[in-house]
């Protein structure tokens, strides 16, 4: 479990590293997706990776923490999932106002050759 | 006592519950608006000079150095706690003022030129705060995003290509930064299971060998993250043409956003990797110092290079952020009492040539810059007409409003350069004194090789600021191809003379500012006050 999650982590990060270097400003909101994907599993691995185990507590008996998933990096996600939702629907409107007042869908406005 | 423990949270809940109502009025109703939004960010600064007052009056060394305050009144280490000290209650003071300034600049035309600008900025003003205050690494990153969303909107007020063009690049930066920010808070957080900054900061002497890599391959990416806010080379270049073309105010507020990033790199490097943290202290020194020397470079040679005042003002505020990290980064509580004494000045001085530059710009003819420099190296044919002049009286008798911004534009000049009797050149005289100093006035240490680098750039950046403004100043008040007396309002030469004169009064209160610095600078040294003001008192044995 802990290579194949790696892997998706890894191919994720690079394809998204490689979409924003590139001039488009549609491979830009691609790549920065890719990228906060790549991140939001990432911030959820550092809780440990662990199947069948519930983030919260049962109150009714004694808890025993380490048969618990970590809660916080879950409560993390979320709130980065949500920030970057925002952010990056931001960014597209930035985008099409960028693609209707220089007509290029170039990050420079222009084309660069 | 009680009650003004609630202050704390003042400058978070003010600016916000402001913007939101202020999104409940049409845009037409601006004149209630901006009063709204001006009476609002008036009582922010009264709430920053209170917390400022309640942070200066706590005896030095003691726990109640650092007030905090539990947002939803759990216990320190597991939920969001604001964390009151010296420092931040002089950066909400500082922002705060430059909040103010600012608004009260734009609502001579500013504010109508878009939607929304006040609850923007009311939203800025909010995540500043937060940032500020803000006690655990992960509202850290909220309140970030709270800014830069913010700070996206306010770019892109007013519109026309060039702000969308600046603004797509800022966003897709910034956006990229903030993932690198999440990756270093969870590698921390994976490392020693907390994000509260205090608890981290006992954590750390703890963490075994073998998960030290991991520890500061996470701090290094976090500081990555603030390195990109800050402006280091070579993460600044999107720097200078955001700032250009944002709107004057918002340009002048802008001027803050740098120094969170270093507000965060001062906090965290001195708090997690101070004297306590064992072998890993100083983590990161060396690489800030340098850093901060690449950048002064950098900007100093744009700052020589700038051919329009936009870009002098965007390299002066990366000249400032460069004098900031090396400062950080040489982690002594003399320099960094300089250094905030330096944050301070420098930041009023760009905030008001920000403004100034936008004043200043309708007295020309459009493309001056330009053509000046053209002329200048082809040389010109202007002799006839000087000639043709000299039988008419000697000088110009210049206009009112241009002789007011000449003098506003000298004393930025004498500020942004360091020179007396203005408060930049105490600011870098401090600092400068506890570079040479490390051990004391007097001590015969020996000085590295890298401080007095250091020592002649931050020199060297003062002096091409003299260079460049005397010919930005030369070209446009004494030798103008054409006299345009500006059109200035009341309203937006009065928030650029009050912070010069708050630069002012902090040269006659030098004494006091220090000071202040001083006794901020040397908590920031002793981290065991700040981790027992969050913590509460903690028996010795666990204290590092």
């Amino acid at each position: 479990m802990e290579l194949t999650l790696a892997i998706a982590i890894g191919v994720l990060t690079g394809s998204g590293v490689w979409l924003i270097l590139r001039p488009r400003t549609y491979q830009l909101v691609i790549g920065l997706s890719l990228l906060s994907y790549a991140v939001n599993l990432f911030i959820f691995s550092m809780g440990r990776l662990r199947t069948g185990a519930a983030p919260v507590l049962d109150p009714s008996g004694a808890v025993d923490p380490a048969s618990y998933a970590d809660p916080i990096p879950q409560s993390l996600v979320l709130t980065a999932i949500v920030i970057g939702f925002a952010t990056t629907a931001l960014l597209l409107v930035v985008l099409l106002a960028s693609r209707g007042l220089t007509g290029s869908d170039h990050v420079d406005g222009r084309e660069s050759h | 006592m009680e009650w003004t423990r609630h202050l704390l949270i003042v400058p978070i809940l003010l600016p916000m519950v402001t913007g939101a109502a202020l999104l409940l009025f049409d845009e037409t109703r601006h004149t209630f608006k901006a009063v709204v939004s001006i009476a609002s960010t008036v009582l922010l600064l009264v709430a920053a000079l209170a917390l400022l007052g309640i942070a200066n009056g706590a005896p030095e060394g003691s726990a109640a150095l650092a007030t905090s305050y539990a947002v939803a009144d759990w216990p320190a280490p597991f939920a969001i706690v604001l964390v009151l000290d010296r420092l931040s209650a002089l950066m909400l003071t500082v922002t705060a003022v430059l909040a103010l300034a600012s608004l009260v600049f734009s609502i001579a035309r500013w504010d109508r030129s878009g939607p929304h600008f006040h609850t923007l900025f009311q939203f800025l003003l909010m995540g500043l705060g937060g940032a500020f205050l803000t006690g655990d690494l992960f509202n850290l990153f909220v309140f970030f995003e709270v800014t830069l969303a913010a700070s996206y909107g306010l770019l892109l007020h007013g519109s026309g290509p060039f702000r969308v063009r600046s603004g797509l690049h800022y966003i897709a930066i910034n956006l990229a930064a903030s993932a690198l920010f999440l990756i270093g808070v969870s590698l921390i957080y994976g490392v020693t299971g907390t994000l509260n900054m205090a608890d981290l900061a006992l954590r750390i002497p703890g963490v075994p060998p073998e998960d030290r890599m991991l520890l500061l391959a996470g701090a290094g990416i976090l500081g990555v993250a603030f390195l990109v806010k800050a402006g280091m080379w070579p993460l600044g270049f999107w720097l200078t043409s955001a700032y250009m073309a944002a709107a004057a105010p918002v340009g002048a507020v802008f001027v803050i956003l740098t120094k969170v990033g270093i507000y965060v790199m001062l906090r965290l490097s001195l708090l997690l990797f101070g004297s306590p943290a064992g072998e890993l202290t100083g983590f990161g020194g060396t690489a800030l110092v340098a850093g901060g020397i690449a950048t002064l470079v950098f900007a100093t040679s744009g700052v020589l290079a700038s051919q329009s005042m936009g870009r002098l003002a965007g390299y002066s505020v990366l000249v400032s952020s460069g004098t900031l990290l090396a400062a950080v980064g040489m982690g002594d509580a003399a320099v960094v009492s300089g250094a905030l004494f330096y944050l301070v000045s420098s930041t009023f001085t760009t905030a008001a040539l920000f403004m100034l530059i936008e004043l200043v710009e309708r007295a020309r003819e459009p493309g001056a810059d330009l053509l000046a420099v053209t002329r200048e190296a082809y040389g010109e044919d202007k002799e006839e007409v000087v000639e043709e002049h000299e039988d008419e009286e000697v000088g110009v008798v210049m206009p009112g409003a241009l002789a007011i911004l000449g003098v506003s534009f000298g004393c930025i000049a004498l500020l942004l350069a360091g020179l007396p009797p203005l408060s930049g050149f105490l600011a870098k005289f401090a600092m400068l004194s506890g570079m040479l100093n490390l051990d004391g006035l007097g001590s015969p240490a020996e000085i590295p090789a890298r401080t007095w680098l250091l020592v002649a750039l931050v020199i060297l950046s003062g002096f091409a600021a003299l260079v460049a403004m005397m010919r930005t100043g030369i070209r446009t008040f004494w030798a103008p191809l054409e006299v345009i007396v500006p059109r200035v309002l009341v309203v937006e030469v009065a928030p650029i003379l009050a912070l010069l004169l708050l630069c002012l009064a902090m040269t006659v209160g030098g004494g006091a500012m220090i000071n202040y610095t001083e006794a901020a600078a040397r908590a920031l040294h002793d981290p065991s006050t700040y981790i027992q003001g969050v913590l509460g008192p903690i028996s010795t044995g666990a204290l590092p």
